[in-house]
């Protein structure tokens, strides 16, 4: 009669059964790939972390907020994010823990798929032929994901808690690796990975693609003198090139990239160029939660706006830019996109979000005009760009001006004057002399904003922390300062120090 | 010369009684009556006295003289409820009883409107905290006994009514699960508070267990009909201390200028006044109980309706229950049967609309010309309602309609066989269910600000909840003179099983013609099961020494099969002073017992059913992702630890009960002291190791002490006066004492308690060596005239900044020291009964003065929002960072206090209209006053975080009872 005690839930599933049948293989993918889009199980209310607002701790608005409000490019109204724009955060900061509680969460649940489809695992559970060619792509693909993953981490956070498929679920305390040591990691994943992912542009929408490894490759390398002190710009160049030789086309409308319908530019089918390389998709309906673009179109609206028509149900007010970004762009420059009326350009106040433009490229608007296709206009269509093609002409361009080989400065300059012409209707272009490293760095503001970059384009070019570039509100009062060069990593946060003794908090913390 | 005297001993029905004790006075010779009635004792020549003792039965003295037959019949015991100890899996004479069990029984209930059974022993028992969960209708009361014993599992005690564990879980649509109880039904609450008592629930008697026995026929009772009417009026006696509209006016001009006096509008609303009124209810039971021939039967009907002071709030329940306390074969089996069923329906008010109209402009209307918004004024613009504005709180209520109709029915049958040829020993077969079905819904109307943009909202949801039970046990009884002994002994079985079951269903807009969201792939269901082996032997030596040894072994389904079966020991004795030589002939000592117990109890419930297994689960539609052009659920892996296991408590506990003067004063006096290791709880894991940041599972160990006394008074006991009062007393400390994996002694702990303002704040904190929930708090700078700076906070570590480092504990929610004191007066015909309630040094953490309490919220350029008069105090400008001034101590206030709890006068008429018809009225006052120094509406506060509390209203009510 004690048999009764064996219950097993009704609806879910348990890893031993759910790995036998293929059918549910990818949606646990989906939940990989969705681990950056949602929050959980539905909008809110059954998420995968907690602690912390649900809408908060979602991956693209944790990463955003650490990338990108900790600039010039971000400002935010609201008081418990301050920390970060004023650079004074410390292990106990909220925002800080979201972001690393997410990557671990994400490296946690990619571990799990990984263990569960080796090949050997795969053969025990019965898996063949074409669906065990399938199940070898979905693995290489979360190896990616989970090598991308890992390189979010050590640029945020540089030595960290490592954990891969060989370690079990339960209770215990993962060793630290080091930021080169996790370099030398990233790196060996990506390029055995490299071999094993679909080619470029034959993946389906939105999944990865050998591209998008090249792409965070190229990352790497372009910021390899900050991760490990050794500079790898001729590997960044390959790279980079590498993209770019792939078959990816400019959009022709650079609003375009950021509306509703911009997976357009995310897929080879559909007749348009496709620049997007690796997008994070969001829909209205179906793909919710209130981070990711939800939070970027939202929180950039205010009372001044006339939401309905970017496609959304109101604004959060909180979202603007400071005026050293704002004072990078041209006005016939098609990539400013930002907000004046009822707002002043300076920032007397950041809790006040009539101080300071809104940048408003991101929209729930189709390119024909057309509101998103969720009735309550809460959750846009609109997906998250986690790279594009213009990100790889600005790294190759910069790349040959930091001396790598393999490029030279006139595709360097071609590459770079595509986005220009772009952006001034044909005109725009720039000479040879105009192609500076400050011009780039200011290029990539001007095309790449808002998109998660800023924060470490400016640590590579020696100006996050320092007193040679100030903007508003930067450190912690209103003229701007310098701050210690520590801050160029985030601390490990108190609770998982708490939780794993085998864990030095970074320098200066 | 010896001889022996026989007889039979009856009950005032003439059945036999089986197991009396007949003993000699003042020897040692004594037996029981058997099967028959029958006895036989060996008596002197001279005969002596024989005193005939039974449970439930006035003790008689016999002279024997020169007879050689004496038949007795017993009198029933009017007190006997008070004698007869209802224990886990049977009962105990109150002088046998070795644990710390306290006894509520009807007389001593509260009186006055009750509308759930909590409220009547609320203040009554030492150590067994209630706290109402606010003025809802219908909305409980949270029970803790002892403090309860867990930080993540739960802390409720075993609720046991009639032998069935219930369901405690939350029932979608009813206010409370135990409000499906009808009061007038219970007879008695018999609070299980030591392990040494409750360890025969083993697994779940951490928390202590409440058991319940309800009202039963009796035998050979002539056909009675009892009813009862309560009529009450809910009023409120307070409100949150806002601005008034000339006030905030004044405070915009003031403190911003002609730039927000656009903002203003020209009305006077006090918002509060109106969402709240006064309400009605009323409350009819009528009670049929008699005999038909052998079968004793008890039927009770009851209706409440009750109003709640939020409008649109409604609470209708109807009950009926049946019992039927047959028995067959000459009384050896006995049938014990209950059938409880309550259908109630409710219209649940938003309660949001209370914060809503604390904060909503008093200078704007409450209605407008604006159709759009059904003629409710709301802060607006040409799109709609503005994102981030309070709405208007009339409108939250008017135009949102949340039902819910729940279906609950308990039923039990005991049967309890005494074998014909061993009638010492009995067979007890108790088979019951508790199962609640519920369906309701929530319609937003389309003109209701937050349904405008999906142009309403139209919302389902049914739910199922299902418990069986079978306990089988044998208990044998003896007593053997010749050893001066008494056994009892009890072997047993228990299986309960449980289910709870909903299906999703979509939401649609108010029209049902777009859906807003897809109903989930799969409904909720998960079950869990416990199966339990007991045995209990209870020893008694010369009426003296009573030992009492329990052991259960129990296995729950929530955990792995390696760590499912627990083992729960207890033991205990106690020792009857007052029994001994030296003290028989001091007459002025009626009793006095000492009891020592130790045992071991487990704790399993917690809010999921597989924690140890590696689960997927499927999302909802809301939050699938696209691969091509086909959208995919996705599927999550769950964070588990496979070796997961309960929670233990190992609790000591030592008492003394006493009475005086001829029980004039008695008393109870118990200490106690918990530990509890393996504590179910959540915890950080370290990052990477499992699948979420959180992870429930066996987190640290918690040490608790306390002492609780009671003191009964019966100072004037005359013919035509008679005043009883009680007074108890209850010292409680929990300290925790370790918390993680980890030996890590100056860490921060675990966060708790979230509270308005900003997102993700928490004020509280389990750190190890302090109390659960501890504020975690700023230490607030005051300037000389002793009023809070804005800003400034104490850098508690010298290091120059004010961080986090600098937070530090202060207090916590949970009082050290609780009391209540009770009365009961009655004059000829009157009775005055009070209840006084005290809390003393509990904190609050008041949120309505955090996150009201400053003029940020007249600083948005689109809105305004009222405040709290603290501002006032406090010229905050909010204006400094959030998150310290949200976290300043200066918040957290001591909530002490005194509560007039109940206050019933009640006339006696006797007999009226020609003797056919007794008649009783009263008039009660509850929640008749309280005394606190605390600033916010009601110190007393569940948690200890004040945030728009729903106010507990003062209740008028007239009652009358008639019995014919």
């Amino acid at each position: 009669c004690t048999d009764d005690l064996n219950l097993a839930p009704q609806y879910e599933v348990t890893s031993a059964s759910l790995y036998k049948d293929f059918a549910n293989y990818k949606s646990v993918l989906a939940k990989i790939y969705g681990g950056y889009a949602l929050t959980g199980l539905k909008t809110d209310g059954a998420p995968d972390l907690s602690g912390f607002d649900e809408g908060k701790s979602n991956y693209i608005r944790a990463y955003w907020t650490l990338q990108e409000l900790s600039t010039d490019e971000a400002v935010i109204a609201w008081s418990d994010v301050f920390p970060i724009h004023n650079m004074n955060w410390n292990s106990g900061t909220e925002a800080v823990r979201m972001m690393y509680d997410r990557i671990f969460y994400q490296v946690a649940l990619t571990n799990e798929f990984i263990r569960n489809t080796t090949d050997a695992r795969l053969a025990e559970n019965g898996i063949t032929g074409a669906n065990l060619e399938e199940a070898r792509n979905y693995r290489a693909e979360a190896r990616f994901l989970r090598a991308m993953t890992y390189w979010h981490a050590l640029d945020l956070y540089g030595n960290v808690p490592f954990v891969t498929e060989t370690d079990p679920i339960g209770f215990f305390n993962p060793p630290q690796i080091s930021r080169a040591e996790l370099f030398a990691w990233v790196e060996s994943e990506l390029l055995a990975v490299e071999a094993e992912l679909v080619p470029a542009r034959q993946n389906e929408y939105p999944r990865a693609d050998k591209a998008a490894a090249w792409m965070v490759l190229a990352k790497l390398y372009l910021n390899a003198e900050v991760y490990t002190g050794q500079a790898r710009y001729t590997d960044a160049i390959t790279y980079s090139k590498k993209v770019i030789d792939a078959g990816y086309t400019l959009a022709p409308e650079y609003p375009e990239l950021f509306m509703a319908d911009n997976d357009r530019y995310a897929r080879t089918t559909g007749g348009v160029p496709q620049e997007i390389i690796l997008p994070v998709a969001f829909d209205g309906r179906r793909t919710t939660s209130w981070g990711g673009t939800t939070f970027l179109i939202h929180a950039s609206l205010g009372p001044e706006h006339n939401a309905a028509a970017f496609g959304m149900n109101g604004g959060w007010g909180g979202l603007r830019a400071t005026p050293e970004v704002i004072d990078l762009f041209n006005t016939s420059d098609e990539r400013a996109i930002y907000h004046t009326e009822g707002h002043t350009k300076e920032i007397e106040a950041i809790s006040n979000f009539a101080n300071g433009y809104p940048l408003n490229k991101y929209t729930n608007i189709t390119s024909t005009g057309a509101p998103g296709s969720d009735p309550g206009l809460n959750f846009p269509d609109t997906d998250f760009p986690l790279f594009r093609l213009a990100d790889a002409y600005l790294m190759y361009a910069e790349a040959v001006l930091r001396g790598g080989t393999g490029g030279d400065r006139a595709t360097a300059l071609g590459y770079v004057n595509m986005l220009r012409n772009r952006a001034f209707n044909g005109a725009g272009s720039i000479s040879d002399a105009q192609l500076t490293l400050n011009f780039i760095l200011n290029e990539r503001a001007r095309e790449l904003h808002w998109e998660g970059h800023r924060r470490t384009d400016l640590i590579r070019y020696g100006l996050f922390t320092s007193s040679n570039y100030l903007w508003a509100w930067k450190g912690g009062v209103p003229a701007g300062r310098g701050v210690a060069d520590y801050r160029r990593l985030y601390p490990i946060p108190a609770s998982d120090l708490a939780a794993n003794p085998n864990l030095k908090q970074n320098t200066g913390y | 010369q010896q001889r022996t005297v026989t007889g039979v001993v009856t009950g005032s029905d003439g059945a036999p009684l089986i197991g009396v004790t007949v003993a000699l006075k003042g020897t040692t010779t004594a037996t029981a009556t058997d099967a028959n009635g029958q006895f036989s004792l060996p008596v002197s020549g001279s005969g002596g006295t024989l005193v005939l003792s039974y449970i439930g039965y006035v003790t008689q003295e016999v002279s024997v003289g020169n007879q050689s037959n004496v038949n007795v019949t017993l009198a029933t015991d009017a007190k006997a409820l008070e004698e007869i100890v209802v224990v886990g899996y049977g009962t105990q004479r109150r002088e046998d009883v070795t644990g710390s069990v306290a006894t509520v029984t009807e007389e001593n209930f509260n009186r006055g409107q009750v509308t759930t059974p909590d409220q009547l022993i609320t203040g009554r028992v030492a150590g067994v905290q209630i706290t109402s969960n606010g003025g809802a209708p219908g909305s409980g009361s949270t029970i803790r006994i002892r403090g309860g014993s867990s930080l993540g599992a739960s802390n409720d005690p075993l609720i046991v009514i009639d032998g069935v564990p219930v369901d405690n879980g939350t029932i979608s649509g009813s206010p409370n699960p135990l409000s499906l109880i009808n009061p007038n039904d219970i007879e008695s609450f018999n609070i299980l508070k030591d392990a040494s008592a409750t360890a025969i629930y083993g697994s779940r008697a951490s928390n202590g267990v409440i058991i319940i026995t309800t009202k039963k026929g009796l035998a050979d009772a002539p056909f009675k009909v009892n009813f009862n009417t309560i009529a009450s009026i809910y009023r409120l006696t307070d409100q949150v201390d806002v601005l008034s509209a000339d006030e905030f006016r004044e405070a915009v001009l003031r403190e911003k200028g002609p730039s927000q006096e656009a903002l203003l509008g020209d009305a006077r609303t006090n918002w509060q006044d109106q969402i709240f009124r006064d309400a009605f209810g009323i409350d009819n039971n009528l009670v049929f109980s008699g005999s038909v021939k052998s079968l004793p039967y008890r039927v009770s009907l009851g209706y409440l309706d009750q109003q709640g002071t939020l409008k649109t709030g409604h609470l209708k329940r109807s009950s009926a229950a049946i019992n039927l306390t047959p028995s067959f074969l000459d009384d050896h089996l006995r049938v014990n049967l209950n059938v409880r069923g309550t259908l109630s329906k409710s219209r649940f008010a938003d309660e949001g609309a209370i914060g809503s109209a604390v904060a909503f402009d008093p200078t704007q209307p409450v209605y407008s010309d604006d159709s759009r918004f059904g003629g409710y004024y709301e802060w607006a613009n040409a799109n709609g309602p503005l994102l981030l504005s309070p709405r208007n709180p009339l409108s939250m209520l008017e135009q949102r309609r949340d039902q819910g109709e729940v279906f609950r029915s308990i039923g039990s049958m005991q049967l309890d066989y005494r074998f014909h040829f061993l009638p010492d020993l009995r067979a007890n077969l108790n088979v019951g269910y508790d199962l609640s079905r519920s369906e309701g819904g929530v319609v937003v109307a389309p003109t209701l600000a937050s349904g405008f943009s999906t142009a309403g909202s139209r919302s389902q949801y049914e739910q199922e909840r299902d418990s069986r039970l079978m306990d089988f046990y044998f208990n044998y009884a003896k007593e053997i003179t010749a050893l001066k002994s008494r056994v009892d002994a009890t072997v047993g079985y228990s299986y309960q099983y449980f289910k709870t079951y909903s299906p999703s269903f979509a939401t649609f807009n108010e029209a049902g013609t777009v859906e807003l969201t897809q109903a989930a792939p799969f409904p909720f269901e998960v079950e869990n099961a416990l199966i339990g082996f007991f045995g209990r032997v209870n020893y008694t030596f010369n009426d003296r020494y009573v030992l009492t040894a329990n052991i259960r072994r129990d296995g729950s389904s929530r955990f792995s099969p390696d760590t499912r079966w627990g083992t729960f020991p207890a033991l205990a004795f106690a020792w009857r002073i007052n029994q001994e030589s030296f003290l028989r002939n001091a007459t002025a000592i009626t009793d006095l017992k000492l009891r020592l117990g130790y045992g071991l109890t487990g704790q399993q419930d917690f809010g999921q059913s597989y924690p140890y297994l590696a689960r997927y689960t499927f999302s909802e539609n809301t939050a699938m992702y696209p691969f091509g052009n086909q959208y995919y659920n996705t599927l999550r892996p769950a964070e588990y630890d496979r070796n997961i296991k309960w929670e233990e408590t190992k609790q000591y506990n030592v008492g003394l009960d006493f009475g005086l003067f001829n029980d004039k004063f008695t008393g109870t006096i118990d200490y106690y002291r918990k530990e509890t290791k393996d504590l179910l709880g959540t915890i950080i894991p370290a990052a990477g190791s499992n699948l979420s940041n959180r992870l429930f599972t066996n987190v640290g160990s918690l040490e608790s002490e306390g002492v609780e006394v009671t003191l009964n008074f019966n100072p004037i006991n005359l013919e035509n006066v008679n005043w009883n009062f009680s007074v108890n007393g209850t010292y409680t400390d929990v300290t925790i004492t370790r918390l993680t994996n980890v030996d890590e002694t100056n860490s921060v702990g675990s966060p708790q308690g979230g509270i308005s303002g900003g997102t993700g704040n928490t004020v509280q904190v389990h750190t190890v060596g302090y109390t659960p929930f501890a504020f975690y708090v700023y230490k607030q700078v005051y300037n000389e005239e002793g009023k809070p700076v804005e800003g400034v906070y104490a850098d508690l570590n010298n290091d120059g900044i004010i961080n986090q480092n600098d937070l530090y504990r202060y207090k916590a929610p949970m009082s050290p020291v609780y009391l209540g004191f009770s009365n009961d007066l009655t004059v000829k015909n009157w009775n005055l009964n009070f209840v006084l309630r005290a809390n003393l040094g509990n904190y609050v953490y008041n949120n309505v003065f955090s996150n009201n309490g400053t003029y940020q919220n007249i600083n948005r350029t689109d809105f305004l929002t009222n405040m709290s008069r603290n501002v006032l105090e406090t010229n905050f400008t909010g204006l400094s960072a959030e998150q310290p001034r949200l976290l300043s101590d200066y918040y957290i206030q001591n909530a002490s206090f005194l509560r007039m709890d109940n206050i019933t006068l009640s006339y006696n008429f006797g007999k009226i209209a020609r003797d056919r018809v007794n008649l009783r009225l009263s008039g009660t006052v509850q929640n008749a006053f309280v005394i606190t120094k605390y600033e916010g509406l009601d110190p007393e506060v569940g948690g200890g975080i004040d945030n728009n509390l729903y106010p507990r209203a003062r209740v008028f009510s007239l009652g009358a009872n008639l019995d014919f």
